[in-house]
């Protein structure tokens, strides 16, 4: 393991592969929960304390329970399992000891539960970092970073939307596209920029 | 048979020991709520306006069990509501005292336009772009931010005078209007001492009558007129101390320019 890899893990996870412009997964809160800055910002936060924590977790369950069982094919539905118990535990823990974070995350905590993107991360890492039942070394390392570059990466796309949508309030448009619509057709222009790192694929 | 009774077994357990786990984790960290938080909640209009500065009706529920906010901070409930939510917390129900939106201009149409502005209809916007279109920087734009923000239809623009009118009877004093509009010309006023000045400029006199006709002057006529400390001329701008008010008609006759104003009038 060296710098090098962590700084590819980053510049892929937030621009080349960026989970929602360029993998379109977590959409559901993209345009659920962009149109004003500090919510988009809350979430992004909460998402990525979750992508990484679930990162952890998948990982331990995937290296100590499905691999020795051979059970692999039975990933996704040990992963959710796995994260929704591991948000609903944290959401208890911080209301009891910490009130104002509590306050802060607010709904968007038990909302990520089954947000596609946090399971996505946790699929991407036992497909990168294992090659079958073989574990790369380093893997684990490996895997927490990935899950938190892939939560930065969520928290830029859901600001650099929030701020064109907060920008689009003042803005006249005909009726049929206001709010969601125009914003489908934001974020379809922002991943065409987005592509722009990795070049198009057909 | 192996391959099937192993996967089962291992999610099988798997859930077992969360589900376990969760019930113990949620034993011990257990936060105890006060019952009569929902109880308030639930005697609250619901519309999370948050014109009582709180963020919701459940926060403000909290804030009233806390001590940290009284009932009279929320404006959209009715006398009976308050009663019984009062009832709940134990305390006496204070009277209210209603106040309703006021502008403080009465350029509108009045107002020659210093530029023809193409721009989006819209206050904030128009604000934007060297304070807007209007010779009086001060006064009011007359794009209807407020009517739009208004979630309860008490202010519509006049035709007639460029102007946004407040129905005091649909008022809540909410105070999105107060917000919202880029020159600051509304304040929330009690309906019971009506009389305000229709003019925000801090312009000196002959700068104001260039361009509005209807403006305060500073002339300090009505400082001499009526009872002392009522009015106060300040910055150029005539102020009314709402705390020593008295009923009084001589202060809007003697005005020159008109700017002293009763309400509804």
């Amino acid at each position: 393991m060296d710098a090098s890899q962590l700084i590819m893990i980053f510049i892929s996870m937030v621009f080349i592969n960026n989970f929602i412009l360029s993998k379109f997964l977590g959409l559901c809160s993209f345009i659920g929960v962009s149109k004003e800055t500090g919510p988009a910002m809350s979430m992004g936060l909460a998402v990525t304390f979750v992508t990484t924590m679930s990162s952890i977790i998948t990982w331990l369950i995937y290296r100590f329970v499905l691999i020795p069982f051979d059970i692999t094919y039975m990933r996704t539905i040990s992963f959710i399992l796995v994260i929704a118990t591991f948000v609903q535990l944290v959401e208890m823990f911080i209301r009891k000891t910490s009130p104002h974070l509590y306050k802060f995350f607010g709904i968007y905590l038990p909302l990520i539960t089954v947000n596609c993107a946090v399971l996505g991360v946790a699929v991407l890492n036992s497909e990168t970092f294992f090659s079958g039942s073989r574990i790369m070394p380093g893997s684990f390392i490996f895997s927490v970073v990935q899950g938190f570059f892939a939560g930065a990466g969520y928290c830029l796309a859901m600001l650099l939307m929030s701020g064109i949508r907060e920008r689009l309030e003042l803005v006249r448009v005909p009726r049929s596209f206001k709010d969601v619509p125009l914003a489908f057709v934001i974020a379809s222009l922002m991943s065409l920029a987005f592509m722009g790192f990795s070049g198009f694929k057909f | 048979m192996m391959e099937i009774l192993i996967p089962v077994l291992t999610l099988a357990s798997l859930g077992m020991i969360f589900g376990v786990g969760l019930a113990i984790a949620a034993k011990k960290l257990c936060v105890e709520q006060d019952p009569k938080i929902s109880a308030v909640f639930s005697h609250l209009p619901g519309a999370n306006c948050g014109a009582c500065g709180m963020a919701g009706c459940m926060g403000f529920a909290e804030g009233l069990i806390n001590g940290t906010c009284t009932v009279e901070r929320c404006v959209v409930a009715s006398e009976k509501i308050r009663t019984e939510i009062s009832k709940i917390l134990g305390v006496e129900a204070k009277a209210k005292i209603k106040t309703a939106a006021v502008l403080h201009c009465n350029g509108g149409n009045k107002v020659k336009d210093k530029f023809q502005y193409q721009g989006i209809k819209d206050c904030v916007a128009a604000n934007q772009l060297q304070g807007g279109q209007k010779a009086c920087v001060w006064g009011c734009l007359g794009f209807g931010s407020c009517a739009k923000v208004c979630p309860f239809s008490a202010i519509t623009m006049s035709q007639e005078t460029g102007l946004p009118v407040v129905d005091e009877s649909k008022c809540t004093a909410c105070g999105n209007c107060v917000k919202i509009c880029p020159k600051h010309l509304f304040t929330l006023i009690d309906v019971k001492k009506p009389v305000y000045i229709a003019c925000s400029s801090h312009d000196k006199g002959k700068a104001v009558m260039d361009v509005c006709k209807v403006g305060c002057i500073a002339c300090l006529k009505c400082e001499k007129q009526c009872a002392p400390g009522l009015f106060k001329v300040k910055d150029n701008l005539s102020q009314i101390d709402y705390n020593s008010y008295v009923p009084c008609d001589d202060c809007i006759k003697v005005c020159p320019t008109s700017t002293i104003r009763k309400r509804g009038a």
